[in-house]
């Protein structure tokens, strides 16, 4: 792998930019691995990246249905924050977010992290408290968030109405190192750091079925033929039910459409992120200038990676008020993602029923954030077959235990 | 955009003045069920990538509840019936069986 530096693109310049590799090799197949993991989305390719830094496990392929990062992790927001109100949630959030601030170092590859803030609306005299309460709870957890007046608020977003008739704005809660991240260049960067000590990135390739020995998998079946190995995890977001169900056992996760669109390219307008939990939608302005809008999901199950119309109208007409300039704005694009929700919104990185296999899913609305600490906690309990600290209030036995982790009264919307 | 006709009062009704409730035909278990019962009834769901059979509620139009049979990965819907119904009924099981569109196999 050439590393890129100024130097290196000063060197490229002069060579008509022709020298430089393709970031990740294609890779056909070998008849057996050490570890598999199904899917390649972030979560997936994190995964396999802390297998290979933290526990020297090398000896790992990456299967892939459709194209790399073209999942979820190609299609959301790019929401970055940890100010959740349960202690087990603020460490893995807070974890990722941490990891995120150095992440292109790390992977050499600009994953284009910019902390510039994220801001919580309070809408109602409920949310005010309920998010007093959350800032509180962060403070003890050591994630750093205040609580900041609609004058400041003012302030620090002119554009923003805080007098709406129906939602007037109370207060905010300010996670000051939240911010946003290019989403694609995320599963890029981790994918560029396996492909370059060897791991097989297998697009094109879906799991189809599996092979049991006693409660042990010993294969999995795929479109490119069967392949051999000691462990096996999936991440596949939306799909996890399906893959369950090749396993033999069913999850406690339901798949739903979840949608965003953006606007035209204008002006900056707004320099953080804002989310306004009450009315449900979630606006933050790109790069390259669109109003990058998000709303709430559908509430029925679905695998079309297509929404209901209403909801983009719904989640545009919710943030008018406070933000009347975007009633003038076109849509530029819209688009679906298949989102994997659990009963109290929090993940699963747990063990299965079948011994050697195991399962990160149920990120629903909210995964983006987590990859890097999610990959970090998957691999730890794929390379012992235990979960460490951060996975373990996470596992699948905490339904039956009555144990939720429960963030969906926490944050109506928990992206 | 989903429609679907209400079974009880006849009118296509759009997906905007119904509200999903999930899948159907669940058996409740209680008091005198095992953990593992328990646990499957209230957590546990099929979540097919295929045919779907679920409940709605015709909210803003009779606000009683029905069943729909639909495809989670196509969105063509079967047909509904009652809720009064404890198993779909054979002439929709038909249609379905007819019309598989994804090529897999309906239990
Ligand atoms: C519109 C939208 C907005 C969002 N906004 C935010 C946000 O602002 N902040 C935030 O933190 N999160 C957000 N999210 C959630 C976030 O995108 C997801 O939680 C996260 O990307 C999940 O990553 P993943 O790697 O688990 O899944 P994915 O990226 O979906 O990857 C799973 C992969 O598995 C593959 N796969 C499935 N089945 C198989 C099979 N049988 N064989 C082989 N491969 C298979 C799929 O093709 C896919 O590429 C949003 C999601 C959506 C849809
Ligand atoms: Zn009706």
């Amino acid at each position: 792998m050439k590393k890129y530096s100024a130097f290196s693109l000063v060197k490229e310049s002069f060579n008509n930019h022709l020298g430089w590799e393709k970031a990740w090799k294609k890779s056909n197949p070998k008849k057996n691995y050490k570890i598999i993991i199904v899917g390649a989305g972030g979560h997936g390719l994190a995964t396999a990246y802390y297998l290979g830094k933290n526990f020297g496990i090398k000896d790992v392929a990456v299967l892939e249905k459709g194209w790399l990062g073209g999942g979820n992790t190609g299609r959301n927001t790019t929401i970055i924050r940890s100010n959740y109100l349960q202690e087990e949630s603020a460490a893995i959030y807070e974890k990722s977010r941490l990891l995120y601030e150095t992440l292109s170092q790390e992977l050499n590859y600009n994953v284009m992290f910019s902390p510039r803030g994220v801001m919580m609306l309070c809408q109602t005299e409920h949310e005010l408290r309920a998010m007093k309460r959350t800032c509180h709870a962060n403070r003890i957890y050591g994630v750093d968030t205040i609580m900041i007046s609609p004058a400041r608020m003012k302030e620090m977003i002119p554009i923003i109405n805080i007098k709406g008739p129906r939602y007037p704005i109370l207060g905010g809660l300010w996670q000051p190192r939240g911010g946003t991240a290019r989403h694609d260049a995320v599963a890029w960067g981790y994918a560029r750091a396996i492909s370059s000590w060897g791991v097989d990135i297998i697009e094109n390739c879906e799991v189809i079925g599996i092979k049991k020995n006693k409660n042990k998998i010993s294969s999995v079946q795929t479109t490119k033929g069967d392949i051999s190995c000691e462990k096996m995890c999936f991440v596949v977001a939306g799909n996890s039910s399906v893959m369950a169900e090749l396993c033999g056992f069913r999850l406690p996760v339901e798949s739903v459409a979840l949608q965003a669109l953006v606007s035209e390219p204008i002006k900056p307008v707004m320099n953080c992120v804002v989310m306004a939990n009450t009315v449900h939608g979630y606006m933050s302005q790109s790069d390259k200038g669109e109003m990058v809008i998000g709303g709430g999901a559908d509430g029925y199950n679905n695998y079309s990676q297509r929404g209901s119309f209403q909801h983009i109208e719904e989640t545009v007409r919710a943030l008018i008020e406070t933000f009347p300039f975007i009633s003038r704005l076109r849509q530029l694009r819209q688009w679906g993602g298949i989102v994997d929700m659990t009963g109290d919104r929090s993940p699963i990185i747990s063990k299965t029923p079948v011994d050697n296999i195991y399962l990160n899913c149920g990120w629903g609305t909210g995964g983006f954030k987590a990859i890097p600490g999610s990959g970090w906690a998957t691999a730890e309990l794929v390379a012992k077959g235990e979960p460490g600290e951060l996975a373990a209030p996470f596992s699948l036995e905490r339904f039956k235990e009555g144990r939720m982790i429960d963030e969906s009264v926490a944050a109506a919307v928990a992206h | 955009m989903l429609k679907f006709i209400c079974p009880y009062c006849q009118v296509e009704a759009d997906e905007t003045e119904l509200t999903p409730g999930g899948e159907a035909h669940l058996k409740r278990m209680g008091p005198g069920s095992s953990d593992q019962e328990f646990y499957n009834y209230l957590f546990e769901r099929k979540n097919p990538r295929g045919i779907h059979f679920e409940r709605w509620l015709h909210s803003y139009g009779c606000g009683k509840w029905f069943h729909v049979v639909r495809c989670t990965k196509t969105m063509e819907v079967f047909g509904t019936y009652s809720a009064q119904e404890n198993n779909p009924p054979k002439k929709i099981l038909d249609i379905v069986k007819k019309r598989i569109s994804f090529g897999k196999k309906i239990k």
